[in-house]
């Protein structure tokens, strides 16, 4: 299977703005921000369609997440997923000495996912601190 | 009939809009409608309406489920935890107003907690430059009369503070900015071609991380200085052209936002934002301010610095205040283990900390204070759901300039529900009473 090697970042979108507001366990939610923004580019070389769900794995944790093209691009080689628990599942958690976690610039892999299921926040938390997933 | 309730404070964005109109039934009960606001905002106001929203405190059960309790309960449950604890973190302090941060620092004074906002995981690296060469700033309201040169770095405000361009700083006609954004240039940089970028005069679309290099060249493109043919991925022709643009204003600004902040160099990209302004202030007047995110972050800071002398990270465990992010930072703590309780009020770390940290929050006995259902809500034991600050009650905050500005109450909140303020002051009480201190 091809895994391809992207630069992650996280923040904030509008969209998961909104449907934070609206409530974070609701449908809207996941579909705002269980999601990896993608280079055009880099979704021809994981031999990907558009809203593939893929495995992103990084040194500190997986998840899965649905794989849409960029639309703040191009940015090739550079990843995006909106802030929230999908992302904290990877990011990088060492403050070095400032207190703030380097939520972005972290090294993941990506890969199609294609039968994996994309959790709910409260799903995915619980599930992560249960040790589940 | 409907009436309309107008100059009211939009409590989502360190931007707090203050002009927001909300529409209300009759009775005065019901939202029916929300002006002004950006797609955000409005959500905040409807979402205080929601039918399924959870009125009454909730316990977390052995089976994982959560059992309705009262607030007496709830009371009893979180003095208990803060006052058997030996390090309690009590975290949040954003999304609420600041006469409640008040009274929460008073229980952690008694019980020696470390109290940390959410600038820990957002401009806390911004605190520690400040701290590091001081700050050149001003307010919104200069950069709206005033600033002909606006720089984005790192931050991208229409999808994070969606009006602060058309409010501050680049559409509005000021006193000395009467054309609106004619009047303006307009730098952005950012990795990614955003939202923001697009509407750029010019877009540095930078190599993530390598900030401290670009604003490095920055200064030395402002003496003509020699620079290399790239620095970042960007051509140097281009950023002698920056530093023209920059120097050709009567009045500049940067605004920075996360993209500085947590990314690897994190607190030497801001001092070294802040020196770049220092320099430009050698041949016009330069400022910078931080996009700061939630409506209240900013006055949590301002509270702690006036009570405490530090404005987030304040470690009370000894009996009297202590400052070392690294040290006494939430994520530090939680990773390393060093907190025996933590309680939650004001913010989402369940949604916002790294997945390592929330582990340790699920693990612990924890309280969580907070209107809505969040993944920090269905991994404490104990949930206590509140009044929506700037909805349903008001109070002081602060906006991102550091400009105080009172919240209105828009609508009652539900029967027999608390505001943070109360909830916070009978747990207060109980605290006085197991310490035996008045
Ligand atoms: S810009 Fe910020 S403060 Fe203004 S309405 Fe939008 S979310 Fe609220």
């Amino acid at each position: 299977m091809t895994k391809i090697a992207l630069n992650l970042i996280s923040g904030r979108t509008i969209h998961q703005g909104v449907a934070m507001e609206a409530g974070k366990e609701k449908d809207a939610y996941t579909k705002a921000c269980g999601i990896i923004e993608m280079d055009p580019s880099d979704l021809k070389k994981l031999g990907a369609w558009r809203s593939t769900n893929v495995r992103v794995t990084s040194p500190y944790g997986s998840v899965v997440v649905k794989a849409v093209e960029a639309t703040q691009g191009p940015h090739p080689g550079l990843a995006y997923i909106p802030m929230g628990p999908w992302a904290n599942s990877v990011t990088d958690p060492n403050t070095y000495s400032t207190g703030m976690p380097t939520f972005k610039g972290v090294p993941i892999e990506v890969e199609i996912a294609m039968n994996e299921k994309i959790l709910s926040s409260v799903e995915l938390v619980q599930k992560k601190c249960r040790g589940e997933v | 009939m409907t009436k309309v309730v107008p100059d009211v404070i939009c409590p989502f964005c360190g931007t707090l809009c203050d002009d927001i109109e909300v529409e209300v039934s009759d009775d005065g009960k019901t939202i029916v409608d929300v002006y002004n606001a950006c797609a955000i905002g409005a959500q905040k106001f409807m979402h205080a309406q929601a039918s399924d929203r959870v009125t009454r405190p909730r316990m977390q059960q052995p089976d994982g489920s959560y059992k309705e309790v009262s607030y007496d309960e709830a009371v009893e449950y979180t003095a208990q935890m803060l006052v058997n604890a030996k390090k309690p973190l009590m975290y949040g302090w954003s999304s609420t107003n600041c006469e409640a941060q008040s009274v929460g620092h008073e229980i952690a004074e008694k019980v020696g907690a470390i109290v940390d906002n959410t600038a820990t995981v957002c401009h806390g690296s911004t605190l520690i430059a400040v701290q590091d060469v001081g700050i050149p700033s001003c307010t919104l309201g200069e950069i709206k009369n005033r600033a002909d040169r606006i720089i984005y770095w790192g931050c991208n405000p229409t999808h994070a503070h969606p009006r602060h361009q058309s409010r501050y700083s680049i559409y509005p006609r000021g006193f000395f900015t009467n054309k609106g954004h004619k009047n303006r240039k307009m730098i952005v940089v950012d990795p990614r071609n955003t939202d923001t970028a697009k509407m750029a005069d010019i877009h540095y679309q930078i190599e993530q991380g390598r900030d401290f290099e670009l604003l490095s060249a920055f200064r030395v493109a402002l003496r003509n200085e020699v620079l290399p043919d790239f620095v970042a991925g960007i051509p140097k022709e281009k950023i002698y052209e920056g530093a023209e643009l920059m120097k050709s204003g009567r009045f500049g600004v940067i605004f920075f936002g996360m993209g500085v902040t947590q990314s690897l160099s994190k607190n030497h990209n801001i001092d070294n934002a802040i020196m770049l302004t220092k320099d430009l202030n050698e041949f016009t007047k330069f400022s910078i301010m931080a996009m700061r995110g939630h409506y209240n972050v900013t006055g949590s800071g301002q509270v702690l610095g006036w009570q405490f002398g530090f404005p987030f990270c304040v470690d009370l465990t000894r009996g009297f205040a202590r400052y070392n992010p690294g040290e006494t930072s939430s994520n530090d703590l939680l990773r390393r283990g060093e907190v025996d309780a933590i309680f939650v009020l004001g913010s989402d770390p369940g949604a916002h900390f790294p997945i390592s940290s929330v582990r340790k929050i699920a693990e612990l006995p924890s309280v969580a204070v907070d209107p809505h259902i969040t993944p920090t809500t269905e991994v404490s034991k104990l949930h206590v759901p509140v009044a929506f600050v700037g909805v349903e009650v008001g109070g002081s905050c602060y906006r991102m300039d550091n400009v105080p500005i009172d919240a209105r109450k828009v609508v009652d909140p539900p029967e027999g529900m608390l505001t943070d303020e109360e909830f916070l002051t009978r747990v207060n009480t109980r605290v006085s009473e197991l310490k035996g201190v008045n």
